[in-house]
Order: structure tokens, then C-alpha cells, then sequence
């Protein structure tokens, strides 16, 4: 026992049990805040549900059939792995702008390594897979090891990388037709499952198993909670313990690996290879992490949100075309989901507990 | 005796401004060694020398007779230096659990902590909770709160039982108690005393001299980015100790030489 000084005394008799608040006086809007804050998923998934139960009553059984709820699946899920990779590096306070061009430059190695060169599937796919997780490395590398802003990494990224798109592949379409009889592994993820009326793709299935594995890996592993940490504060990460470089690198190394898989499942989507499709990847992943109510700050939200916000820009893209409105509906409603998504961010993050 | 952490002619510069000016540095075995000094002396570029924060540009460093080059803070705590910096360095959006353990996560036994390398939340928890009530952290309601809902003095708290939960070698701590309430204050300090009864030497940089001069047994005086001398707190008093280390007065010639 130190030697107390005379004011401190006075503190000795004062109560040692952990303080309890009375909490019962808050309001339902109150309640609600706190819920949201503590699971910041919980806003994508509600406008979800709303907007389906929304176009259900105007369009009933020609949007609420297995057959219309599994459509918007297959039409989501390049936009859903995209995501899932742009996830990860919003999630360190990054920003990808590269995903498309890695997609788009995976799937162009997978064709030509198979059709140019005449390598067995497995191989040009393997190729593939490498090709974005090397163009991932070299994003991580500038930006953990070079310290240069991501923004601008990517940026630069997606000219490159697009760019020898064009070159590699003397913006040549590998057709439909002749992948499905020589290399049929390419449209793997074009497989279908269906019972009933609905018709599961094997790249949506795909999708939603990685996000499910990245959920998990998120919450449940030390890589994880390091992934969010970086995001949160660098610095403190680094002096808590956190191997910061290593933690970048392996994150955009993902992301590039990710964005390969999503080329391969573009080749199942469109059937071709080809150079010039694909080109709203990155523009359309932002837009379902920002409306899944992850933070461009970093640190903050759920790669489930990010799955929610890209299914809700499925509905209603589908329900709209199914009303007979103009797309440019669409892309209007979009815009006001993305303002809205971050207001309500804003928002819940004012509740401190 | 051969101190426990011994560092020799440590110099740091960041671009024409020097913070560390051949400063040396002595840590013996037990001992609280508290380091004083004004505003921009060095203090906290020397305690970040020590601990791996910052790699010094010339010197070098002995932990225990053997030399340590440490490029990181991962470096240092590998070696069994634990320190809290002023800055805290938590993660505001995560838990304390979290934050306790962010870099020496707990996996859970067997094949679901090695295949599927799944932490082990629960055993973490209960750790931090208990660390935290040794500290008398009462006030704190919810272990998995995030960070950023403690108040100042809280984070300090937790930053505090961080520190000295994993703290093998040497602790050291950079104005520990600068956030916090008298009685949290007082806990600190117990806690400091305690640390030391294990064993374990405890670097302490504080302005607060009654604090300084209750528990310290020596106190290094850092001055313009060097060691001005070393004093013993029973034959000095506070404010000779603030008059050497403001340079208002010369510091005894024996104190140097130690």
C-alpha cells in the first residue's frame, strides 16, 4: 500500500460495485438508434425487406416468385463478389478503384491462356486467379510499403491495368460457343441448380458463401479484428501490436484474388471473354458498400451490409424494369439510397453506447 | 550491478530538429525509475527509443547484458517491454477485449482454434474483465463496449492494465495517470508498487512530482534531448528536482557521473 495523501482520503469508503444506470426511460426512437448502432447491418437489411415487400404488392406474382427472387441473385452477383473485395479495403479506410479492371483482366488471362496458348483449363484458370492477386499485390505494396494514398494507387491501377487489358487481348471477344465446347470449365460458375421455380447460379451460390467465410473471417479471426483496427487508427494499431504493412498487403492481395474470382464468374455470367465488359464494377461495388453502411472512413461496418446493399440495388433495378419505368429511374433512386444510406450513418453513430 | 535495460549515446533527429542528443539510459532490476523533464526535452522519444516506437538513429540498447536492435513496437514487446504511450494507441471502434489483446489474440483450443483459427472471446473477456477490476475500473459496465464510449480517463485505465498484464520485462508508462480521478490515480500507483513487487522494473514519465516523488527510487532528469543527471528523491527535494530539469540550477556532480 502507498503512502495516500491527505485528500485522497476521503475517497476511501466509496462504494466498489460496478455502477449500475437505470436505462428504462429511453424512448422507442432512442432504442431503435442504439440498435442500429450496435449492429449497423440492420439498416440495409430493413430498406431490403421493405423494398421487396414494396414491389411484391405493386408487381405481385410477376416479381414475388422464386423465379424473379433468384433472378436478382444471378444479376447481382458480380456486382456482390466485387463487393465483397471492395469490402475488405474500405474496411482499412482504402478505396479500390481497380476492381473492375482486375475482373475484367482476369477473366481476358483465363481465355487466352486457354485459347491462345492452348494450356489446359485448370492451368488458365489457375493463371487467372494469379494474375489478380498479383495486380492486388502491387496495390497493397504502394500503399503499405510506398505509403501513397489508395485513391490515387487505384486510379492509377484501373488506367493500367484496363490498358493492358486492350493490349494483351487486341480487344478480341473469345466467343460464347467455342468456350463452351473446348473449355467448359471457364462457365463453371454459369452451372445451374434449380428446384421449383428457382434457379440458383453457381456464381450467386458462390457469392453468397464468400461473404459468409468473409463474415466469419472478419469476426472470428485475430486477421480480422487487425483488418479493422487498421482502418480505425494505423497508428495505435502499430503500437498495439499490429504488423500494419503485412495487414495492408494481405488485405489488397485478397481483394485481387477475390476480383479474379469474379472474373471467372463473369465468364459463367456472359458466357464470352470479353475485354470490354464489365465496366461499372467499381462504381456499382462502392455504391452497395456505402448503401450497406460501411464506412468510406474505415473501421467500421459488415461485409452482410455490403451483400444487403448490393441485393437492394437488385430490387429495384428488377422491380422498376418490371413496372415498365425508365432505367434512368433506377439510377436516380440509387443516388438518393446512397445520400440516405450515409445519413442514417451519420445518425446512429451519435448514440455512444 | 549490471543494469536490466542499459542504453548508450542514443541519437534521434527528425530533419534538423534533435531529440535525442547522446542520451544514455539505466534501468536496474526492481526498481521504479521515474523520468522528468520539461516540455519537448525527449522524454517520450527516448521511452519510444526503448520500446521499438521509433528506431534511433546512432546508439545502442542492451536488454538484460544482450544487445537489441528493435525495428518495431512488435519487436520490443516480443522481448518483454510493454509499454502505454500518450497517445493510448487503441482502436476506438473495437472493444476493450479487443484492445487488450489486439496482436496476441486468444485462439480457441483444438481444431476450431487451429484450423479454423477462431478466437476465443469468452476466456478473453473474462481476463479483461478481471484485469480491470484488479485496477478498480468499476465504472466500467460492458466489456465488449467499444473503446470510444470510455471516458478519457477510462481508456487510460484499460491502457494501463494492458501494460501491466502483459508486461514480462520492463513496463514502462508515459504520464499514466495525466487523465485520471484521484482515486484511479491512487490505483495506478498501487498498481505501479505492485508490479514492482513482482519484480518487474517500471518507467515512469509523469509531471505530477508528488506522484514522482511517493513511489520513484531514482529519478533520471532529462534535459535538451540528454540525460542531465540521476537523483535519489530521499536527498533532493521537488523543487530542486524542477530547478535542475528547467535549468535553473546546476545539477550535482555525483548525480551526472551515476
Amino acid at each position: 500500500m502507498s503512502n495516500t495523501q491527505e485528500f485522497e482520503k476521503a475517497a476511501a469508503t466509496s462504494p466498489t460495485a460496478v455502477a449500475a444506470f437505470t436505462t428504462h426511460d429511453r424512448s422507442a426512437v432512442k432504442q431503435i438508434q442504439h440498435v442500429l448502432h450496435q449492429s449497423p447491418w440492420m439498416v440495409p437489411l430493413i430498406v431490403l425487406i421493405g423494398s421487396i415487400l414494396v414491389f411484391g404488392l405493386l408487381l405481385g406474382q410477376k416479381f414475388f416468385s422464386p423465379f424473379a427472387l433468384t433472378l436478382i441473385l444471378q444479376q447481382v452477383q458480380i456486382v456482390g463478389i466485387l463487393g465483397a473485395a471492395q469490402s475488405l479495403v474500405i474496411l482499412t479506410a482504402g478505396i479500390d478503384l481497380s476492381v473492375g479492371a482486375i475482373m475484367v483482366l482476369s477473366s481476358v488471362v483465363m481465355g487466352l491462356f486457354s485459347f491462345r496458348y492452348g494450356l489446359p483449363t485448370e492451368l488458365a484458370v489457375a493463371a487467372g486467379i494469379a494474375c489478380g492477386t498479383f495486380c492486388g499485390f502491387i496495390n497493397g505494396f504502394l500503399v503499405a510499403v510506398m505509403k501513397l494514398p489508395p485513391f490515387i494507387v487505384t486510379l492509377g491501377m484501373w488506367q493500367i491495368v484496363l490498358a493492358t487489358n486492350f493490349l494483351y487481348s487486341a480487344n478480341e471477344t473469345i466467343r460464347a460457343q467455342d468456350i463452351a465446347e473446348q473449355a467448359p470449365l471457364l462457365q463453371f460458375f454459369g452451372n445451374k441448380i434449380a428446384f421449383g421455380g428457382a434457379v440458383f447460379t453457381f456464381g450467386a451460390i458462390f457469392m453468397v458463401l464468400l461473404v459468409l467465410f468473409l463474415a466469419y473471417v472478419l469476426k472470428q479471426t485475430a486477421w480480422g479484428r487487425h483488418v479493422y483496427a487498421v482502418g480505425d487508427d494505423p497508428e495505435a494499431a502499430e503500437l498495439s501490436g499490429v504488423q500494419v504493412k503485412r495487414t495492408l498487403i494481405s488485405v489488397y492481395m485478397l481483394s485481387g484474388l477475390i476480383c479474379a474470382f469474379a472474373g471467372w464468374a463473369l465468364i459463367g455470367r456472359i458466357g464470352s471473354v470479353s475485354p470490354t465488359s464489365g465496366q461499372l464494377g467499381n462504381i456499382e461495388s462502392i455504391t452497395a458498400v456505402v448503401i450497406g453502411g460501411i464506412s468510406l472512413f474505415g473501421g467500421r461496418g459488415s461485409i452482410m451490409g455490403m451483400l444487403f446493399g448490393a441485393l437492394i440495388v437488385g430490387v429495384f433495378s428488377l422491380g422498376l424494369r418490371l413496372l415498365g419505368a425508365d432505367a434512368q429511374w433506377t439510377y436516380l433512386l440509387i443516388g438518393v439510397l446512397i445520400i440516405a444510406a450515409v445519413s442514417v450513418d451519420q445518425w446512429i453513430r451519435k448514440v455512444s453506447v | 550491478m549490471e543494469p536490466i535495460l542499459k542504453a548508450r549515446n542514443l541519437v534521434k533527429r527528425y530533419g534538423r530538429v534533435v531529440a535525442l542528443d547522446h542520451c544514455d539510459f539505466d534501468l536496474h532490476e526492481g526498481e521504479i525509475l521515474a523520468v522528468i523533464g520539461d516540455n519537448g526535452a525527449g522524454k517520450s522519444t527516448l521511452i519510444k527509443a526503448i520500446s521499438g516506437a521509433v528506431t534511433p538513429d546512432e546508439g545502442k540498447i542492451w536488454l538484460e547484458g544482450k544487445e537489441v536492435k528493435f525495428h518495431s513496437p512488435l519487436d520490443g514487446r516480443h522481448a518483454g517491454i510493454e509499454t502505454v504511450y500518450q497517445t493510448l494507441a487503441m482502436s476506438p471502434a473495437l472493444s476493450i477485449t479487443d484492445n487488450m489483446f489486439m496482436g496476441r489474440e486468444l485462439r480457441k483450443p483444438g481444431f476450431r482454434g487451429s484450423v479454423l483459427r477462431q478466437l476465443d472471446h469468452k476466456a478473453m473477456e473474462a481476463f479483461a474483465r478481471e484485469k480491470l477490476s484488479e485496477l478498480g475500473l468499476m465504472t466500467i459496465q460492458n466489456i465488449n463496449q467499444a473503446v470510444e464510449t470510455l471516458s478519457g480517463g477510462q481508456r487510460q485505465g484499460v491502457a494501463v492494465a494492458r501494460a501491466a498484464a502483459f508486461g514480462s520485462k520492463v513496463i514502462i508508462l508515459d504520464e499514466p495517470t495525466a487523465a485520471l480521478g484521484v482515486k484511479e490515480s491512487r490505483r495506478v500507483l498501487e498498481l505501479i508498487l505492485d508490479v514492482r513487487s513482482r519484480g518487474i522494473p517500471i518507467i515512469l514519465i509523469s509531471h505530477n512530482m508528488p506522484h514522482v516523488f511517493e513511489v520513484a527510487d531514482r529519478i533520471h532528469i532529462h534535459r535538451l534531448g540528454k540525460r542531465l543527471c540521476v537523483i535519489n528523491p530521499k536527498d533532493y527535494t521537488m523543487s530542486d528536482a524542477v530547478a535542475f530539469m528547467t535549468g535553473a540550477k546546476e545539477p550535482p556532480q555525483q548525480a551526472v557521473a551515476a
